[in-house]
């Protein structure tokens, strides 16, 4: 088979050479040149900065080192609050959430759906510092949005940040990530033929029906879709940093936090490199088997219709 | 190869001589002061005194110099961030601001280089470095080299309300004699109302004032230090239990200090604020928080400090029992300012920091902000407060261990204070887990265990 072509092959790569070589020095070489000083000691100060060494797998080794790996503060405790928080707010949260949000909205006046749904995406389209910082105003115990309102109503205030770190960014995250699947959902309902409801509305189905029976079935390409796409950007998000730091007590500090930390604060680079090829490659882990679901599923469709 | 480097400055330093009457060279400072905020009287002093004056005396000698201060208003954490990442890169100021404990580290890491080397041999033939005492000459330098001059040097101590130590019944110069009379004052100043009667800095958040201000001052008090007589860090022994017991008594076991302050992001603008507010009577601070925290005019200031605020020494945890067999204790640190190695005009930048450091410039500063200057042949203010701590506590006085490693494990101390204050770790199992945090960052041989 004869491709159709409007260059020549030399003058198509001469084309795609200034591309490839800016891809080649931003993209490719930090690539290996992360995987490369994660096999070092190297650091930002002290006699190391100067004199790296090469430690093989000793970064790694004491990453998972049983002794310490579940200490408050170290990578094994990190990653543990990681898979909770992804668990909690992108899955539970920002997913359940969206299909309800998306189901609900099938039912309401196009005005009213219109409102809610720029209020929703409102929260989406914010830049992270605006909202980081409009959250930590909400949340702050002595001049505090929410507290003034407590205290107005005669409740007690609430010191949310210290007492209840791990549920202040779960709800943060879940509040800020909602508008993404909802829309992902709401275009998805839409795609579904209005006859099929239609006609179930004739055999007296009751909206759980239709939802379990007609449109999650349909829709469950776009569920998978969605699950890939928040579930690693949750695993990789860093604006709960903007609220907790990380604390108190390293109890919110999540993978990115713990590498921004171990890296630039700590500036050991070689440990935190580390840390970002096990981040790389937990990231490859999750896309692989959301792919492979995605795949088998197609497959499944494809072979039913034939 | 510093033959060379030097040949090469000073041929840089000719032809930007010969150059300049043409093109005006731009010099930046930087310090963690922001008029009207932190160190506000720093950048009073160098934006309305020191620019004019240099930009002045540079033009009488044929030169144009165009001199700006960046302001930084982070915390000193992210100062230090900030330095770092400039100086690795080759970016920041021509002149920064520098605390004195992170030249070893910097110097090691390759981001420093000695005044000589970087601005010329001219720098040792400076006038000022005969009326600055070796002491604090050493406070920006590292291996017999300077990397920068001090400002001065400074004390720690226990400030004081006195008007809630009276209010609790207790005298307005109370004196503590040992740990457990500090901790009886603060049960009494609760008694009588005061909210957070006792702050020691722990956590994270405060980084190095953590260090300083609270595990230092009470560890010393214990007899030992962070490292041992052969420069070992020490990774566990019975001085560090007490002061982490210490601890676990004022903020998990009896509430007399403010937790939510150790814990918090700005945390020591808090306690700042409590002490302030009245809500805090015993504050462990350096001298820094009478000179610029409470200073009538100040963000935290007391408009009648003089009368209200009183000042303690530091007990040992029992008398005689504190560092070479001492009653009360105390540490001193420094700050000031340095060359970035990466300065385009460096005799220029010298040229600047030199007259920052003059007789003449330091008598303008004192008028701004008095304190104890480096040099001796600037007068000493008339402050009370001042001439007495300093003849109080500097026979006292020591400093931190000149080593590359110690800023790692300053952190490392930091993270174990926060896990004992936030009730998170018993004191036996937050020095377990300082030994081996700090084995793993500095190797073992650099680290001796008395338990």
């Amino acid at each position: 088979m004869k491709q159709f072509s409007l260059l020549s092959r030399r003058v198509a790569a001469l084309f795609l050479a200034p591309g490839a070589i800016l891809v080649g020095l931003f993209i490719l070489l930090p690539f290996f040149w992360v995987i490369f000083v994660s096999f070092t000691n190297r650091t930002l100060l002290g006699r190391t900065a100067l004199n790296p060494e090469f430690v093989g797998l000793q970064n790694y080794v004491r990453l998972f080192d049983p002794a310490t790996f579940f200490t408050r503060g170290q990578f094994g405790s990190s990653l543990i609050i990681t898979t909770e928080f992804v668990l909690l707010s992108a899955l539970v949260g920002q997913a359940l959430l969206g299909l309800l949000l998306a189901w609900l909205m099938q039912a309401i006046r196009p005005g009213l759906k219109r409102f809610v749904e720029a209020m929703v995406i409102g929260a989406w389209i914010l830049p992270e510092v605006v909202i980081g910082f409009a959250w930590f105003a909400f949340l702050d115990y002595d001049n505090g949005t929410l507290n003034m309102i407590m205290r107005g109503l005669g409740l007690p205030p609430g010191d949310f940040l210290l007492q209840q770190p791990f549920w202040v960014i779960v709800i943060f995250n879940t509040w800020r990530g909602a508008a993404f699947s909802m829309m992902l959902f709401n275009s998805a309902f839409a795609s579904i033929p209005p006859s099929y409801f239609q006609a179930a509305d004739v055999a007296g189905a009751s909206s759980w029906q239709k939802f379990r029976d007609i449109a999650l079935p349909l829709i469950r390409g776009h569920v998978v879709t969605d699950l890939i796409l928040i579930t690693m950007w949750t695993f990789n998000v860093f604006t709960p940093f903007l609220l907790t730091h990380g604390g108190p007590a390293y109890r919110t500090e999540l993978l990115s936090i713990y590498n921004y930390r171990v890296a630039f604060r700590d500036f050991e680079f070689g440990k935190g490199a580390a840390v970002g090829v096990i981040i790389m490659l937990i990231n490859l882990v999750l896309a692989l088997i959301y792919l492979s679901i995605g795949r088998r599923k197609s497959k499944a469709e494809k072979e039913a219709a034939t | 190869m510093s033959n060379r480097l030097r040949a090469l400055y000073l041929g840089l330093a000719t032809i930007t001589t010969l150059v300049t009457p043409a093109f005006a060279v731009d010099l930046t400072v930087s310090c963690r002061c922001v008029e009207g905020g932190a160190n506000s009287n720093d950048a009073i002093f160098i934006k309305t005194k020191l620019i004019p004056a240099f930009t002045e005396k540079m033009k009488a000698e044929g030169k144009e110099v165009n001199v700006t201060l960046n302001e930084f208003g982070g915390t000193d954490e992210q100062y230090t961030q900030q330095l770092a990442l400039d100086f690795s890169t080759g970016a920041g100021s021509d002149v920064s601001g520098f605390d004195g404990f992170l030249v070893p580290s910097f110097v090691e890491g390759g981001l420093l280089k000695p005044l000589e080397e970087v601005a010329g041999p001219e720098v040792n033939s400076w006038e000022g470095w005969s009326h600055i005492s070796d002491g604090i000459k050493a406070l920006l330098s590292y291996q017999g080299k300077p990397y920068g001059i001090a400002k001065g040097t400074d004390v720690r101590m226990i400030f004081t309300r006195k008007d809630l130590l009276e209010k609790a019944g207790l005298p307005a110069d109370w004196q503590p004699a040992n740990w457990a009379e500090i901790l009886d004052a603060a049960r009494k100043l609760k008694a009588s109302g005061v909210e957070f009667p006792l702050q020691l800095n722990a956590g994270v958040a405060m980084g190095e004032a953590t260090t300083m201000q609270g595990y230092w001052m009470a560890l010393l008090g214990t007899g030992e230090q962070v490292t041992d007589e052969n420069g070992k860090f020490i990774v566990s022994s019975q001085g560090i239990l007490d002061t982490l017991n210490l601890y676990k008594t004022i903020y998990v076991d009896e509430g007399l200090g403010d937790q939510r302050a150790q814990l918090l992001a700005d945390g020591r603008n808090q306690s700042f604020a409590n002490f302030r507010d009245g809500k805090t009577a015993l504050l462990v601070e350096g001298d820094y928080f009478w000179r610029s925290v409470t200073r009538p005019d100040a963000e935290f200031g007391l408009p009648n400090r003089d009368e209200v605020v009183g000042w303690a020494k530091m007990p040992a945890q029992e008398p005689g029992k504190g560092l070479r067999g001492q009653d009360f204790v105390t540490i001193s640190g420094g700050t000031g300012f340095v060359l970035n190695p990466a300065t385009k005009n460096p005799a220029e930048a010298w040229a600047l920091l030199a007259y920052m450091n003059s007789v003449e410039m330091l008598d303008e500063f004192q008028k701004i902000q008095p304190a104890i200057r480096a040099r001796d042949d600037v007068a000493i203010p008339n402050s009370e407060f001042l001439t007495t701590t300093s003849q109080t506590l500097l026979p006292l006085t020591t400093a931190r261990p000149n080593d590359a490693n110690y800023n790692k494990v300053s952190a490392e101390i930091q993270r174990m204070t926060e896990s004992v204050v936030s009730g998170e770790l018993s004191p036996e199992d937050a020095m377990a887990q300082y030994k081996t945090s700090v084995i793993a960052i500095i190797g073992e041989d650099n680290t001796v265990s008395k338990l």
